[in-house]
C-alpha cells in the first residue's frame, strides 16, 4: 500500500456511511451533540445549505438561518460524532454552488425556490 | 533515554476524538526497525543501541557497510540510528524494534530535514517586516539598514540576511502520540512533522527538562 492508501483507509474508518445525499440550497435539521454538565443532548439546527466543501473526511457544510431576526451561520463537519443526524426538510433550487448572496437579503427575498425532482 | 524509532513520513490526515474533536494528525510509518550494533561500557566506553531502517538492494551498500550488518543477520538497511541508553542488555543483536514501544497519549520528539526552500529572501527567512507596497514606495522586501556607518564599517557576523532556508535538520518536541497501528506499523501524531511525505523520520520519547533518565 502506498502513502495516499493508507491515509484513505485511516479516514474510511470514521466515515459516516449512513449520510443522506445533500446539496447547496437545501434546507436540513442538523442534529448537534451538545455537552451540558456532564449530561448529552442533541439539539437541532435548522436552515439553508449555503456552502459546501467535498473534502472527504474533512467534508463541511455551511448552514444559514435567521434567528431572531439576526442571520446565523454554522459550519458543521459532517462526518463528526458531534452531528448526530441531517434530515434534508425541503429542496432548494440554486444555481450557483456558493449562496453567499443570501447574506446581503432580508425578508422574502432569502427564500429559494423549492425544487421537486430530488427525492427527501 | 530509551531507544527510538526510525520511519517515513506518510502525510496528514485528521481523526476524531471520543469528544468528537477533530484533531489533525500526522500519519507516519514507523519500523520495523532491526538492532544492529549494542554497544557496552566495556566495548565501546558508552552504552548504546544502533537501529537500522529503510531496505535497500544489496549493491545499495558499501561492502564495509554490509558486513557490518551480517553481524547482526540484518537485511541491507539504509539507514542507521544509534540512542544512547542505560540498559543495553533489554536489546540483542537482530532484534526487531517495532511501533508498540511507543503508546498512545505519550509525548515524543520528532526530528526530520525540513522542506528545502532554496534562497529565500528576508520575510520568509527571518520574517521580517514588508515596506510599503504603493505611494512611490520602492522599498518593497528590502531589508532596511544592516549596521552602522564608518564605525564599525563592516557588517556584523550573524546579520540576518537572505539565502539558503529549510532542508536542514529540524526537531519538532512533545508531540502527542494519537494512536498506534501495530499491524500496519503507523503511528499517528498530533500536529505537523518537519519535511515532505516520503521524509525519514526519527521519533523519540520526549526529551523533557526534569524528567527522571529511564
Amino acid at each position: 500500500m502506498n502513502a495516499q492508501e493508507i491515509i484513505r483507509s485511516i479516514e474510511s474508518e470514521q466515515l459516516k456511511q449512513d449520510l443522506p445525499i445533500i446539496y447547496v440550497g437545501d434546507t436540513v435539521r442538523v442534529g448537534v451533540v451538545i455537552q451540558e454538565g456532564g449530561k448529552e443532548r442533541v439539539q437541532p439546527y435548522e436552515g439553508t445549505i449555503i456552502a459546501m466543501r467535498n473534502g472527504g473526511i474533512n467534508r463541511t457544510i455551511t448552514v444559514r438561518r435567521i434567528f431572531q431576526g439576526i442571520g446565523v451561520e454554522r459550519v458543521f463537519l459532517v462526518h463528526s460524532p458531534r452531528v448526530a443526524s441531517i434530515k434534508v426538510v425541503r429542496r432548494g433550487k440554486a444555481r450557483r454552488a456558493k449562496l453567499y448572496y443570501l447574506r446581503d437579503r432580508v425578508g422574502k427575498a432569502t427564500r429559494l425556490k423549492q425544487r421537486f425532482d430530488r427525492p427527501l | 533515554m530509551s531507544v527510538g524509532l526510525l520511519g517515513t513520513k506518510l502525510g496528514m490526515t485528521q481523526v476524531f476524538d471520543e469528544s468528537g474533536k477533530a484533531i489533525p494528525v500526522t500519519v507516519i510509518q514507523a519500523g520495523p526497525c532491526r538492532v544492529t550494533q549494542v554497544k557496552t561500557v566495556e566495548t565501546d566506553g558508552y552504552t548504546a543501541v544502533q537501529i537500522g531502517f529503510g531496505e535497500a538492494r544489496e549493491k545499495a551498500l558499501t561492502k564495509p557497510e554490509l558486513g557490518h550488518l551480517t553481524k547482526s543477520e540484518a537485511p541491507p538497511l539504509r539507514y542507521l540510528q544509534e540512542y544512547r541508553t542505560d540498559s543495553p542488555d533489554d536489546f540483542s543483536l537482530g532484534q526487531e524494534v517495532k511501533v508498540d514501544i511507543f503508546t498512545a497519549n505519550q509525548q515524543v520528539d520528532v526530528s526530520g530535514k525540513s522542506i528545502g526552500r532554496g534562497f529565500a529572501g528576508y520575510q520568509k527567512r527571518h520574517n521580517f517586516r514588508r515596506g510599503p507596497m504603493a505611494h512611490g514606495s520602492k522599498n518593497h522586501r528590502l531589508p532596511g539598514s544592516t549596521g552602522a556607518g564608518t564605525t564599525p564599517g563592516r557588517i556584523y557576523p550573524g546579520k540576518k540576511m537572505a539565502g539558503r532556508m529549510g532542508g536542514v535538520k529540524t526537531t519538532v518536541r512533545k508531540l502527542t502520540v494519537v494512536q498506534i497501528d501495530g499491524d500496519r506499523n503507523l503511528i499517528l501524531l498530533k500536529g505537523s512533522v518537519p519535511g515532505k511525505p516520503g521524509t525519514l523520520i526519527n521519533i523519540t520519547p520526549a526529551n523533557l527538562v526534569g524528567a527522571a533518565k529511564s
